[in-house]
């Protein structure tokens, strides 16, 4: 599939989830059905799926020690090791692990060639991917963890704090928050991103920008309905709260634009497990991020190994001696 | 599996995290707010669904109008009058900021920043000291 067409089926089918949802509950009436039934199956889908991947992960043995480094390794007393970029033990992997998933460190390391007159090819740092990657995911988390007031009753201290701090401009009413604002801007950007560079434009499959169109709908629904539509706050909250009870009522009154955000919600995690996005979970099980590079020190054992059936010379010798003798050829023991 | 410890570990935090707000929910049943209106009064500046869904849009285009324009007279859609005023209109009928502004919005997370200017109405049960939520 080329470019342009993985593009415009992945904008198809996210046009088609956000309308499936808004025609259900605007024309049909499936407010149950969007705002109850599929929500729990796709949190279960969810919970199981990202324990299923994760397990199915762990089945699978490493054989090789194979953690990538791009510092000095630890040998010799008078050479200074690199405990971050070549760990010699778990500490060094803790920190290394830490910078990766916190920072995105290895982002922070991308370079890209490019071919100038000559030719030459040059090498230069390229840090787009990783400032648009660390908007989004930072701006996400905040989001989330925004949205734990209509999870929790009584709301939690720090989600209040967390709130004021985003909503510090109070520019409108209500006020837009500068999580939503990174949030659409770092979503576009790294869209912008895979569209514009050839080489990524090459590579970008359905699924690439599917995940980038479903969040892309979720924040745009989301923004929508909180500063345009204005739904029902006391609705959304009650329906919420009575799902995480596990006595769900049936919601009513809410605006259509409310389902359409909660459905792509749920897509967005029933989808999770099976995707890319499974990186979440990937980046803590990668061998080359999760293990010290100790080859030299540490003898490492392939736990898939099964024991080897050894004949050695001794028993070669105990089995052919009286053969060996025969034909003249020395034997070590007589 | 390999590393078994460590993968349970993971999973137990992943999990714990996931259904963190069922847990805390768990055993605290919890009404959505009831709202004392505090007047007699059948009609508000507005209709009751506008009301409840754009009363903060109301209210700052009510500021900006008197703040910036100094006009003090709102017409609302049936042609009736109102003094643009949120002491002497709105807090006239809707008289405890406690029983009626505030159970929505904590319940909600709402901080509006009216009351950073305006003066609360007083309250008769002396809750006037609570501060915004």
């Amino acid at each position: 599939m080329n470019a342009f067409a993985s593009l415009v089926s992945a904008l198809i089918a996210v046009a088609a989830l956000a309308a499936i949802s808004w025609f259900g509950v605007g024309a049909i009436g499936l407010d149950s059905v969007f705002g109850v039934i599929i929500p729990y199956i796709a949190l279960a889908i969810f919970i199981i799926g990202v324990v299923y991947r994760i397990v199915d992960w762990a089945r699978i043995p490493v054989p090789f020690r194979i953690p990538t480094t791009c510092g000095q390794a630890k040998s010799l007393p008078w050479i200074k090791a690199d405990n971050l970029e070549s760990p010699y033990n778990t500490w060094g992997v803790i920190g290394r692990m830490f910078l990766e998933v916190f920072l995105f460190r290895s982002l922070f390391r991308n370079t890209k060639a490019e071919l100038r007159e000559g030719p030459k090819i040059t090498y230069a740092s390229a840090k787009w991917l990783w400032l648009f990657g660390i908007m989004f995911h930072y701006s996400f988390l905040i989001i989330i963890l925004r949205h734990l007031r209509f999870f929790m009753e009584p709301i939690p201290s720090f989600v209040d704090a967390i709130t004021s701090v985003d909503g510090f401009f109070q520019i409108m009413v209500p006020t837009v928050f500068i999580s939503d604002i990174l949030f659409l801007g770092a979503v576009t950007l790294l869209f912008l991103r895979r569209v514009t560079l050839p080489q990524v434009r090459y590579i970008s499959l359905p699924a690439d920008y599917f995940a980038l169109f479903l969040i892309l709908g979720i924040g745009v629904s989301g923004i929508l309905m909180r500063n345009y539509f204005k739904v029902d706050l006391l609705g959304v909250k009650n329906l919420a709260i009575s799902l995480f009870t596990f006595h769900p009522v049936p919601p009513a009154g809410i605006h259509p634009i409310f389902y359409v955000h909660l459905f792509l919600v749920s897509v967005l995690i029933a989808y999770f497990p099976f995707s890319k996005l499974m990186h979440a979970g990937g980046v803590f099980l990668s061998p080359t991020r999760n293990l010290a590079n100790v080859n030299r020190s540490e003898r490492y054992v392939n736990p898939w190994n099964y024991p080897v059936k050894v004949h050695t010379y001794e028993e070669y010798e105990d089995e052919f001696r009286g053969k060996m003798k025969e034909v003249g050829i020395p034997v070590d023991k007589e | 599996m390999y590393n078994a410890g460590k993968i349970i570990i993971g999973i137990v935090i992943f999990l714990a995290l996931i259904t963190a707000p069922f847990w805390y929910n768990l055993g605290r049943p919890s009404a959505p707010p009831k709202l004392e209106i505090g007047t007699q009064e059948k009609q508000c500046v507005e209709s009751k669904a506008f009301m409840q869904a754009k009363h903060m849009v109301l209210l700052d285009q009510w500021r900006d109008e008197v703040v910036r324009d100094g006009k003090r007279i709102y017409v609302n859609s049936t042609g009736k009058q109102f003094n643009m005023s949120l002491q002497n209109t709105c807090t006239k009928c809707h008289s405890s900021k406690t029983k009626f502004c505030d159970r929505c919005h904590t319940y909600l997370n709402v901080a509006p920043n009216c009351w950073d200017c305006h003066i609360a109405p007083k309250e008769q049960e002396k809750l006037a000291g609570r501060s915004d939520k």
